[in-house]
């Protein structure tokens, strides 16, 4: 096996290995979890940071092994997955850091940690799947490696939760393993290809390509939280922060809207899909889903939910941009799958903190914190500007992207959506942000714990204050090479390519 | 078909071992486990021989005693026998090593395990080596009667009922292929399989026949509604033989349907076919949503074999069209992968049970610190069940599902499709209760590591067998029992 092929295995060993010894680990050996959690993530990030190098040089990291009839298990590295890895590696840095300061005391670590790991697996071998079965295998792991971190608490309440969301993520999976087997039954062929591979079949065959396209839309529409197949993501807030952080604002939500890409530009290819009619039917339902996440936020008085909504606003950007079927909205759209996890981690860091430092679970209950917790109502306020759309934020680049990449292809009824959309989302940002800076603070707040030097503990506030630099970064040096909106660019160059 | 053209009898091993092994239980009951352990040893690698012969020379037939058909008994394996072989070679093994952890030395039930199991490992890998319908018949015979006093070896009330009952479809089951048999003979004057498959056609003495053997075989293999026995067979046997049962005994009367589906009956039976089909996505739903009302793990467990084997009757209407070979070589992967889930899912529940006293689901929740292992067990298993990628279950689904596509019949898409979203639901409501807070430490027993780990590797094989698709479906492919190419006709 050559250095070239063993890479992606690596990238996945990763965490894949550290993962399963942290299972065996009894609960008090810290310190050894510590360090295979951090030794995994350091591996991991040069990892994909040297194939990054490298596929923006031309090399080809590609490994398969033969898995079924005709079709191979296949990792493979192109501008796109590298792309997702990367923004995955370098949450789940963060994360972990975050997890190791948020879990101190409580029960079933080991366990946590191990699944934790396992759901970084799945999402880097989503990212660097090279063909649709190989995405399903670990698009499935997905689903089994966040469900035990969904109902890790225990209670009634988390189980509840966690039986809705595999409700829905295991009938997107069926849904979407119908679309794939009848499209294999069909094209004979499930390989990632730039521009697609079905477009010789649409003469013969075209009722049964837009049925598969609408299956296999469903299945990744479940995770992607696309109206009306979202209501497992407000649910799923039970769940610990750091895991409504990296996997339901980040890993999870993302290998649905990643696999919308995937489907649009690699199986189907955008001219195809525009030429078959589907594109138009999704933008449409991305825009509602993006208006009627943001409504639906403006209603919630709990912040998780509040934030949880917000995401299913948000990600149909990604959905979007893709569907407008033009270059520059896709670069809008693509760029956004790395700024809304930026921001959106950001946010929910800060929710974790307010929650563990103070007991703040609700809106109302904020006023005045931005005296107690000046450097993550900062963290906060830079993420909320960012999901407002706000320039310098990065947040404001793939508006600005979609917006004039939706009038370049003539569709300019989506700068409606963005504008209301901009607007909802100032209206459920702003006034939490005022009440926090500029309200005075109640008595006493709901639960008070100190931590010595900082506002809250140090594990905690590092990774919120980093990711949100990190965001405010991307926004300020946008025409940097290597920047998302850079590498956005070149993935769309590939699409659109003549 | 050829005799075996040099090395070692292989063929004859494969069934004279277990039988040896069988006798010398039955003498030496205080060293029982150990006889058990060593031809359990001699059996796997007699096995083993023959899947090498079969590999390097093709299909392989022995005539015992020198006499060919249609006078003589004849011995044959082909890749669909060596597969069936090799599967309960597996299970076999692994249940073996479960087993000597499970009864006690010199025990009672032990006394009658070891001599009981070996006699029916006997009797399995004869019936999947016969090449005539009578030997068959005999072989199932002793493979059902066996399997009956399996279920009685606890001695309980349960038991008892279960192995009764078991006892008397079984037979009504032998009657009626045995009817079939014996018309066959009256119109044909042979019972060698590949003689009669020349011999019949479409005549009102043939249909019959056809007709009497297939429900005798699905009475034996639970199809859907004559499963009701079933259930409380598996669940009141003990764990070692509950998991033999749903992973290989039932297997071994689809396994005689199949083999007489393709050689003997009547060319063309597509209603029989659809028939078949709609039965098995009617157990399918039946026994998964039973499955979910069940209120013993054991129960559940299998029900959802009943739930399972209705897909091993999908590729039925699915091959009688040209994607025949595809069809049937799906229904083979189930069967191995089943084999391996649904005996890791038994052995599983069988150290719960005997960590935690009882097996009521309503009663398990936080019951997950002893017997972890086991735990987990069960749910790997779960992923192969549910089909989920990428386990042998997943890829038998995958090939079924082309299958499906291939012959222009997308509606049988639908059973293979749905029915793991039945399972992930009654999977989950036992995996979901191990999540719940342990709760007081209280009486749990600890069970021995090698149970333990027995159910574990066969939820990892399970889940593993996935990557070992494309060798089983070319082992499968010697001797074209398919008609056609059977793995290159997937492609």
């Amino acid at each position: 096996m050559t250095w070239n092929a063993a890479l992606p295995l690596l990238v996945l060993a990763s965490s894949l290995v550290p993962g399963l010894i942290i299972f065996c680990l009894p609960e008090d050996s810290k310190r050894t979890r510590t360090l295979l959690n951090l030794t995994g993530v350091g591996l991991k990030l040069a990892l994909v940071a040297f194939m990054v190098w490298g596929v923006d040089q031309g090399a080809r990291y590609e490994i398969r092994l033969p898995l079924l009839p005709g079709l191979d298990f296949v990792l493979r590295a192109d501008a796109l997955s590298m792309f997702f890895a990367l923004l995955s590696s370098i949450l789940w840095l963060a994360t972990t850091v975050y997890a190791i300061g948020y879990l101190e005391d409580s029960p079933n670590r080991s366990r946590f940690f191990g699944f934790f790991s396992l759901c970084m697996t799945a999402t880097l071998g989503i990212a660097l799947s090279g063909n649709l079965v190989t995405f399903l295998l670990f698009y499935e792991l997905l689903t089994l490696a966040t469900y035990p971190l969904v109902v890790h608490r225990g209670t009634e309440t988390s189980l509840r939760a966690g039986r809705v969301y595999l409700s829905y993520t295991v009938t997107g999976g069926v849904v979407l393993l119908a679309g794939i087997a009848w499209l294999y039954a069909l094209a004979g062929d499930l390989e990632f290809t730039a521009q697609g591979f079905v477009a010789g079949l649409v003469n013969d065959h075209q009722t049964a390509l837009v049925a598969i396209f609408a299956l296999l839309i469903a299945g990744l529409g479940v995770k992607a939280a696309l109206v009306p197949l979202h209501g497992w993501l407000p649910q799923a807030m039970v769940a610990p922060a750091p895991v409504s952080a990296l996997l339901h604002a980040v890993a999870v939500v993302k290998a649905g809207a990643f696999g919308i890409v995937r489907v649009i530009h690699d199986v189907y290819g955008i001219e195809t899909a525009a030429q078959l009619g589907v594109t138009a039917p999704l933008a449409a339902l991305a825009s509602a889903t993006i208006v009627y996440g943001s409504l639906k936020a403006l209603y919630q008085t709990d912040l998780k939910r509040r934030l949880a909504f917000s995401t299913v606003s948000q990600v149909s950007y990604i959905a979007l941009g893709v569907a407008i079927a033009g270059p520059v909205a896709t670069i809008g759209g693509i760029a956004h799958l790395v700024h809304q996890g930026l921001m959106k981690v950001t946010l929910f860091f800060c929710a974790g903190n307010l929650a563990e430092t103070l007991g703040i679970r609700d809106v109302t209950e904020m006023r005045g914190v931005g005296r107690r917790m000046p450097w993550t109502m900062a963290a906060f306020t830079l993420g909320a500007f960012g999901m407002i759309g706000a320039p310098p934020m990065a947040g404001f680049f793939s508006k600005w992207y979609l917006a004039s990449g939706a009038l370049e292809a003539g569709q300019a009824w989506v700068l409606v959506v963005l504008i209301v959309s901009s607007l909802l989302n100032a209206a459920y940002f702003l006034p939490v942000l005022w009440t926090a800076w500029f309200e005075d603070p109640a008595e006493a707040w709901p639960a008070e714990r100190f931590y010595g030097r900082f506002e809250t503990a140090t594990t905690l506030l590092v990774p919120t204050v980093c990711t949100a630099v990190i965001s405010l970064a991307v926004g300020l040096f946008a025409s940097m090479p290597f920047s998302p909106l850079q590498w956005a660019g070149l993935v769309a160059s590939l699409e659109y390519q003549q | 078909m050829e005799t075996i053209a040099s090395g070692q009898p292989w063929i004859i091993w494969a069934v004279f071992s277990p039988l040896v092994g069988a006798i010398f239980a039955f003498l030496l009951p205080r060293h029982a486990s150990l006889v058990g352990c060593l031809a359990a040893l001699a059996t796997s690698g007699a096995i083993l021989g023959l899947v090498r012969q079969v590999v390097e020379f093709g299909p392989q037939r022995y005539l015992l005693g020198g006499w060919g058909a249609p006078l003589g008994v004849d011995l044959q394996a082909d890749g669909l026998s060596v597969v069936m072989l090799l599967t309960a070679g597996v299970v076999g093994a692994g249940v073996t090593v479960y087993a000597t952890g499970y009864f006690q030395r010199s025990s009672q039930a032990a006394r009658a395990f070891w001599p009981l199991w070996l006699w029916l490992w006997t009797a399995m890998n004869a019936l999947f080596l016969s090449a005539d319908i009578f030997n068959l018949y005999v072989t199932l015979e002793l493979l059902s009667l066996s399997a009956v006093a399996l279920v009685a070896v606890s001695g309980n009330a349960d038991a008892l009922t279960g192995a009764m009952r078991y006892l008397l479809v079984s037979l009504l089951g032998s009657l009626s292929y045995l009817f079939g048999v014996v018309l066959f003979y009256g119109a044909h004057g042979t019972l060698d399989i590949a003689l009669l498959g020349d011999l019949t056609g479409p005549s009102p003495a043939d249909w019959v026949a056809t007709g009497l053997m297939i429900t005798g075989l699905a009475i034996k293999s639970a199809l859907f509604p004559l499963h009701f026995w079933l259930p409380p067979a598996h669940a009141a046997a003990p764990a070692p033989v509950s998991a033999l049962l749903s992973a290989l005994v039932v297997k071994a009367s689809f396994y005689l349907l199949l083999r007489l589906w393709l050689d003997v009956f009547p060319v063309s039976t597509p209603v029989a076919g659809q028939l078949l089909g709609v039965l098995g996505a009617a157990a399918i739903v039946w026994g998964s949503l039973k499955a979910l009302r069940q209120k013993r793990l054991k129960l559940l467990v299998a029900y959802s074999t009943v739930a399972q084997l209705g897909y091993l009757f999908l590729a039925f209407p699915l091959a009688s069209t040209l994607a025949a070979a595809t069809a049937w070589s799906g229904s083979v992967m189930f069967i191995v992968s089943h084999a391996l889930a649904k005996t890791a899912m038994f052995l599983a529940a069988g150290n719960i049970l005997r960590s935690v006293g009882h097996d009521r689901i309503a009663e398990l929740g936080g019951a997950q610190r002893s017997a972890t292992l086991s735990w987990i067990a069960f749910a790997i298993a779960g992923i192969s069940i549910m089909g989920l990628p990428p386990s042998g279950g997943f890829t038998a689904k995958w090939v079924m599902l082309q299958a499906a596509f291939a012959s222009g019949q997308w509606w049988w898409s639908m059973p293979i499709i749905g029915g793991g979203l039945l399972a992930a639901a009654y999977v989950f409501r036992i995996v979901a209760l191990a999540f719940a807070p342990i709760g007081a430490p209280g009486t749990s027993k600890s069970v021995p590591k090698r149970m333990e780990l027995a159910a574990l590797g066969f939820a990892v094989a399970a889940v593993m067998a996935g990557f070992a698709t494309l060798q089983i479906l070319s082992l499968l492919d010697s001797g074209a029992p398919f008609g056609q190419i059977g793995a290159e006709a997937v492609l």
